[in-house]
């Protein structure tokens, strides 16, 4: 997982609430076999509208998604991220967020930052009066700046500091790889092993 | 250092022992420990995206010879030697091999004599035994908890985890006992035992738990009637399901190509025999269930909770005291297109399936083999036996079993998940009515609008025979009245109706 401190790219207002995954990515795209490639099934069944933002100018190359209230509700399924990285998301911003997106966003390196619901409306204003305008995201002070202004977000402490080390949960269990050689040392061998006998 | 002996020597349960030993990392305040792997088991549904994820961040699969693979969700039954029709099946199978050959995991393909479902293939390559950790991307993987290991199905980002570290984060579970005492009456078997826990506990009454089944009936069931009873188990809600190892585990494992021989096996068993839980260890839960009365068990509804014996009638909605039950209630009469009050054994079906990680080992082939042979299936039922593995089809061949079912009038075919949950073309049309020896009756499981009412393996067969739904012992009533349902019997009576 690529290590998120600051982070800086174009912002694109998504000025919708309750926003959940089957919105982000509907039941059809789940048959695929990939963890990636699912760009094209973000937002699917709105991507058909030109006028929707993401399909406007300057919101393509989007890697900001402002989002309404109640963002990622819904489903458990993982394929919510990936659809949301795999476009080029980084970072989400909304007031609230589905329990399990806000998980799942841990494992993958998106960052679900909670604004308060008044600054998410400054926020699309500023973009409103600078359609493409980059915001700039510190994850080590909490804060979203865009143009002249800065706002503040809340991260629980153990998802920031996973997240600026650039830690999924393999790379934590992976630190402690010693002591699963050392398990392993140990490992009777009457134990299973799958490889083909003779 | 007194501490750590008086915690050493506190009793535990068969569930902590088996936990504690493959501790790799304690956890502290409150954080999941660190829990080594034995087995992982693999599937062609749920691992594609994992191994993809290994591929992205460019890890190795740590333990391959920790890994093993088979097809079986979306396998077709019938020509095995063709290309798979459906593209999205072809694919997920493909895409298995594929990640199968880059990774180095033994896979068993379609056509292959150790191919078929996940659950049946650890225990009957001796690879599932007691005291070890089994996980697969797949619910049911709590069937190899019979043997008194600890196994339970997880997500795909833990698949992946598993494949990059041979360990889970996990916190503990809670420990349940179910214990079940007295005998079984003859017609009666472990698929009734479970149906009846969960219309006990409910499909919500094993959440968090892992449940661990004793009692005299339960230690009196072969290894493949406990499989049924710990594959079920996912079906109340638990994490899974446990049965402590004793002989009748040993005998099952023992001279199976991955059980442990020499000095191994001595020291396995010595190790083995230690895992019972011990004396005045204490559970944070316990339900009694006396086995002596009990009968064979029928569900009427869409959750494997809403069942009844199959000698009551469909429930009453309007009796039911819990609003929320009540309301499920009916909406799965209507589904189901029951009528309150109807005496369960006058419902006729339109299929029977005898297969699936719950009942369609060798065992429970020759149990319903042994209630058809000879006799003449309902004309307007069809009837499917997909033995579990392609090992258990030839064994089954080999004792004659898939000509008793073809005389009868069933199809025989080739291994896999099949109509338990149809990826495969093996579906019920919408309407359809289906008595079957799988684990999950939801909504459209076996088919769109597809009706199911899960069974044992013997009420399968003799529902098979009288074409509504009934048991062993509707048989021996027929009998007694003359009626034999005889197949010969039929064929005389053609016979002399064409002269
Ligand atoms: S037989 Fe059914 S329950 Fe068992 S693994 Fe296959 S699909 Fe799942």
């Amino acid at each position: 997982m690529e290590k998120f401190t600051t982070f800086t790219g174009i912002a694109a207002p998504l000025e919708r609430s309750n926003v959940d995954t089957d919105q982000i990515i509907p039941a059809v795209y789940l048959k695929r076999v990939t963890k990636t490639g699912f760009e094209d099934a973000l937002f699917a069944g709105w991507r058909q509208d030109p006028e929707f933002v993401l399909n406007r100018a300057p919101f393509q190359g989007a890697s900001v998604l402002v989002a309404g209230p109640d963002f990622g509700t819904g489903s458990s399924r993982e394929h919510a991220v990936w659809a949301l990285r795999d476009f080029g998301f980084r970072a989400v911003l909304s007031s609230r967020f589905g329990d399990i997106f806000r998980g799942n966003s841990s494992k993958q390196g998106l960052l679900a930052a909670q604004v308060e619901e008044a600054d998410i409306a400054k926020v699309w204003a500023a973009i409103e009066a600078n359609p493409g305008v980059e915001v700039t995201i510190n994850l080590e002070e909490r804060s979203v700046r865009v143009s002249d202004l800065t706002v503040g977000f809340s991260i629980d402490d153990y998802t920031r500091w996973r997240l600026m080390e650039g830690l999924d949960d393999i790379a934590l269990t992976l630190r402690n790889e010693h002591k699963i050689t050392e398990f392993e040392a140990r490992r009777q061998s009457w134990r299973p092993q799958t490889l083909p006998v003779k | 250092m007194t501490e750590q002996i008086a915690v050493d020597v506190r009793p535990r349960t068969l569930a902590e022992k088996v936990w504690d030993d493959h501790v790799v990392v304690r956890g502290e305040d409150g954080n999941p420990d660190l829990i080594y792997i034995d087995l992982h088991l693999v599937h062609e549904v749920t691992s594609p995206q994992a191994f993809d994820g290994l591929r992205l961040a460019g890890r190795p699969l740590r333990r391959v010879d920790l890994t093993i693979a088979t097809e079986d969700h979306n396998t077709p039954t019938l020509n095995i030697d063709r290309q798979i029709a459906d593209p999205t099946s072809r694919i997920q199978i493909e895409t298995l091999r594929t990640n199968a050959a880059e990774f180095g995991v033994r896979l068993h393909s379609l056509g292959d004599k150790e191919q078929g479902i996940v659950h049946v293939v650890g225990p009957q390559l001796g690879l599932t035994m007691p005291g070890i950790t089994v996980v697969c991307g797949d619910s049911h993987t709590s069937t190899h908890g019979a043997f008194g290991a600890m196994a339970f199905g997880i997500g795909t980002s833990e698949v992946e985890h598993v494949m990059a570290t041979q360990t889970l984060p996990l916190k503990p579970f809670k420990t349940m006992a179910i214990r079940v005492e007295g005998e079984l009456r003859p017609g009666v078997t472990a698929k009734d035992i479970i149906l009846a826990v969960i219309a006990k506990i409910g499909t919500g009454g094993g959440q968090g738990y892992v449940l661990e089944f004793c009692g005299s009936a339960i230690r009196s069931l072969s290894m493949e009637g406990r499989m049924t009873i710990c594959n079920m188990s996912i079906e109340a809600g638990a994490r899974a399901g446990m049965v402590a190892p004793d002989e009748v585990t040993f005998e099952y494992v023992r001279g199976r190509d991955h059980a442990p021989t020499g000095a191994d096996w001595d020291e396995a068993v010595a190790y083995w025999k230690t895992l019972p839980t011990d004396e005045g260890a204490v559970f944070d839960a316990e339900v009694f269930l006396d086995a002596t009365d009990l009968e064979p068990f029928v569900t009427w509804g869409t959750n494997p909770g809403q069942g009844v014996l199959l000698s009551e009638p469909v429930p009453h909605p309007a009796e039911m005291s819990d609003p929320n039950e009540r309301a499920a209630a009916e909406r799965a009469l209507e589904y189901m297109g029951l009528i309150a009050g109807t005496p369960m054994k006058d419902i006729p079906v339109d299929t029977v399936f005898l297969g699936s990680c719950t009942n369609s080992r060798i065992e429970d082939l020759r149990a319903a083999a042994e209630v058809v042979r000879g006799k003449k299936k309902a004309d307007n039922v069809r009837m499917l036996v997909v033995p579990g593995s392609a090992r258990v089809r030839l064994e089954a061949e080999a004792e004659g079993l898939d000509q008793i079912f073809q005389d009868f009038g069933a199809e025989w075919r080739f291994a896999g998940c099949s109509m338990c949950l149809g990826m495969n073309p093996d579906q019920l049309a919408p309407g359809e009515r289906c008595a079957s020896t799988s684990n999950r009756n939801f909504e459209g499981r076996q088919g769109k609008g597809g009706r199911t009412h899960l069974v044992s393996p013997l009420v399968a067969a003799a529902t098979a025979i009288r074409g509504t739904l009934s048991s062993p012992w509707d048989l021996q009533n027929d009998a007694s009245q003359g009626i034999t349902h005889d197949a010969q019997d039929t064929s005389t009576a053609e016979r002399e109706a064409a002269l």
